[in-house]
């Protein structure tokens, strides 16, 4: 069913591209960053089978250089901005290291306790500036000539970043390198048995992961001109976790769908205060309890039960 | 005044106390959830959460019934105990068949519901608990307050008694037989759901414990359960989980790393265990007291 899903594409990229003719781009820019983010956390947790309890360390950096460089250092937006998802890369690479080298609760254990050390750092290092963060940002013109200034230009170019971030997850995937990766997830002992080198693959998988959180964390920073602790702690990693699961682990689509329900939940329940958070943690139980597929996960179930032979989120 | 290694020995005798107070703390929490995690198979994240609740309820207690904390130290953990045996039954049981991660991911879910009432009821800056022993006597090196001298025997004494009943008693025995097979187990007419029920309310009426010791030395609030948590976490992938003594030693040893730190290298005492989890990880895998996997 190849036509259907590139169907499927056209016409979700399509609604992305007049969205903000309708909604507000402010708000579609932030439920993009989330989405790249919960997409870089879905290829661990949904074609890895390796649950991440620390990806805020990646994100969160990722916003503070980005931050740093274009603020501080005046370099160009999308070198800052490459440059923090490379930074985000080689810290994946060296948490990879580490955290690969246990499996499951534990490994959720361990990338929760190493973003809980990053948290640390960024409290105390001079130049994530404390408890103000990095602060108004600067909007300089891309590439030198597109004026980003304006939310609504702004929002076609974070859409073309989180473009270019979904289709590299979308081929990872879906290429031999994926299948592997999905082997892994299945039976990791069948995996290491035919001969793959299951810890480099896992470390491939958490390195492109880490990078593509950073990218969606530096270009957070831009949009909201800030960069601040809150992206840095392990609530925010509980944030993503809960996206993808809402949306559907394992889903193409489903973080995407996820971050969108869960941002515009943020948005419109900002007033009740402490009540966002129990109402994110009642979800989660309910979601976890009678409704593990996601949303999108369970929409393919039903579209599958009508056509028999098809298998979800393929 | 002699100095030790540049440093006064009040100073340093002062940090290795709350060090070792800190460790109490470490080795009741991840004792719990290593029980827990025997028999359940879960990790339980809503630990800290737990933890959190039992220093608001002797606050409550004392507060609205004018109970002391000597009556706190049992009536929380026992209430605390009862409501974790809820959940079991309603959420925890259903997972069971499931990946391991569900189990982790619901008791997340539990664990920030718990944090958000928490400061809804109670407000982000939290409460303070009157020191139930005040005073403390003069060993000449340092000042020893009796209330820490007793958290630590307290939760020393805790924690060998939980081994003494896990490694010689015969419903200890049953429990160790029931991680291994529980299907045999059962077969042997062996009540293992039951068994694993209490064993949940245990582990959470310990984490109740931690909190109603910790109430007088920490102020209160909604956030400690959180922040206390992914440190034992760290200090559970140290040690290992496999065994009972294995955990206690590691959270006081812990502990005093980190009160260590604390004196020579202050802006390090924050990561110091987290440190030390990346270098274990990277030596000896499986923990100091782990066995492989």
């Amino acid at each position: 069913m190849r036509s259907r899903e590139t169907m499927i594409g056209l016409v979700l990229l399509g609604l992305l591209l007049v969205a903000p003719l309708v909604i507000y781009p402010v708000f579609l820019m932030k439920v993009l960053c989330f989405a790249l983010f919960a997409c870089a956390f879905n290829l661990l947790i949904g074609y890895v089978g390796l649950l991440s309890f620390g990806h805020a360390m990646f994100f969160g950096f990722a916003a503070y250089v980005a931050g740093h460089t274009i603020k501080v250092w005046g370099w160009p937006t999308e070198v800052g901005i490459l440059a923090a998802a490379l930074i985000a890369a080689a810290m994946g690479l060296v948490v990879g290291l580490i955290a690969i080298r246990r499996q499951g609760i534990y490994f959720a254990m361990v990338t929760l306790a190493l973003s809980q050390m990053v948290y640390f750092f960024c409290i105390q290092a001079k130049f994530t500036g404390g408890e103000d963060g990095i602060q108004a940002i600067p909007r300089r013109p891309v590439f030198g000539f597109i004026d980003i200034s304006k939310d609504l230009t702004l929002y076609y170019f974070v859409l073309a970043i989180f473009l270019v971030g979904f289709l590299l997850i979308y081929r990872t995937i879906h290429s031999p390198f994926g299948q592997v990766l999905k082997a892994i997830r299945e039976n990791e002992p069948r995996a290491i048995s035919l001969g793959y080198r299951v810890d480099q693959y896992k470390l491939l998988a958490f390195v492109l992961s880490a990078g593509l959180a950073g990218l969606a964390g530096a270009t957070k920073a831009i949009v909201f001109q800030l960069a601040s602790l809150t992206d840095v702690q392990w609530q925010m990693s509980g944030e993503v976790v809960l996206m993808t699961l809402v949306g559907g682990m394992g889903t193409v689509l489903g973080p995407v769908v996820g971050a969108g329900i869960i941002v515009a939940m943020q948005n419109y329940l900002k007033g009740l205060g402490e009540w966002v958070l129990v109402i994110q943690g009642i979800i989660f139980v309910l979601t976890v309890l009678v409704f593990r597929r996601g949303v999108v996960g369970e929409i393919w179930a039903l579209l599958s039960r009508s056509k028999p032979g098809q298998r979800p989120g393929a | 005044m002699f100095e030790l290694i540049g440093v006064p020995p009040q100073v340093l005798f002062g940090q290795l106390l709350l060090g070792l107070i800190n460790g109490a703390f470490y080795a009741l929490l991840s004792l719990g959830l290593a029980v827990i995690f025997g028999m359940l198979n879960v990790i339980n994240f809503a630990h800290g959460a737990q933890y959190m609740l039992g220093a608001f309820g002797a606050w409550l207690l004392l507060k609205y019934t004018g109970i002391p904390y000597w009556g706190a130290l049992v009536i929380v953990p026992l209430v605390i105990g009862a409501f974790g045996i809820v959940l079991e039954r309603l959420f925890l049981s259903r997972l069971y068949h499931l990946d391991h991660l569900y189990g982790l991911l619901l008791t997340f879910g539990l664990a920030i519901i718990f944090e958000g009432v928490a400061r809804y009821v109670f407000g982000a800056s939290g409460v303070s608990y009157e020191n139930p022993i005040p005073g403390g006597v003069n060993l000449g090196f340092m000042f020893l307050p009796y209330y820490r001298a007793w958290v630590i025997v307290f939760s020393l004494a805790v924690c060998l008694a939980t081994w003494f009943m896990i490694e010689r008693t015969k419903l200890g025995s049953y429990l160790r037989a029931a991680v291994e097979r529980p299907d045999l187990v059962q077969a042997m007419g062996i009540n293992v759901p039951l068994m694993i029920t209490l064993t949940y309310g245990f582990g959470v009426a310990l984490a109740a414990l931690a909190g109603v010791l910790a109430a007088p030395v920490y102020s209160v609030t909604p956030k400690i359960g959180a922040e206390i948590i992914i440190v034992v976490f760290a200090v559970v992938v140290i040690g290992g989980m496999g065994s009972i003594m294995g955990s206690v030693v590691t959270g006081f040893g812990l502990g005093l790393v980190e009160g260590l730190t604390k004196v020579f290298y202050p802006e390090a005492s924050n990561i110091v265990i987290f440190v030390i989890m990346a270098i274990v990880l990277v030596l000896r895998p499986a923990g100091l007291f782990g066995t492989a996997k």
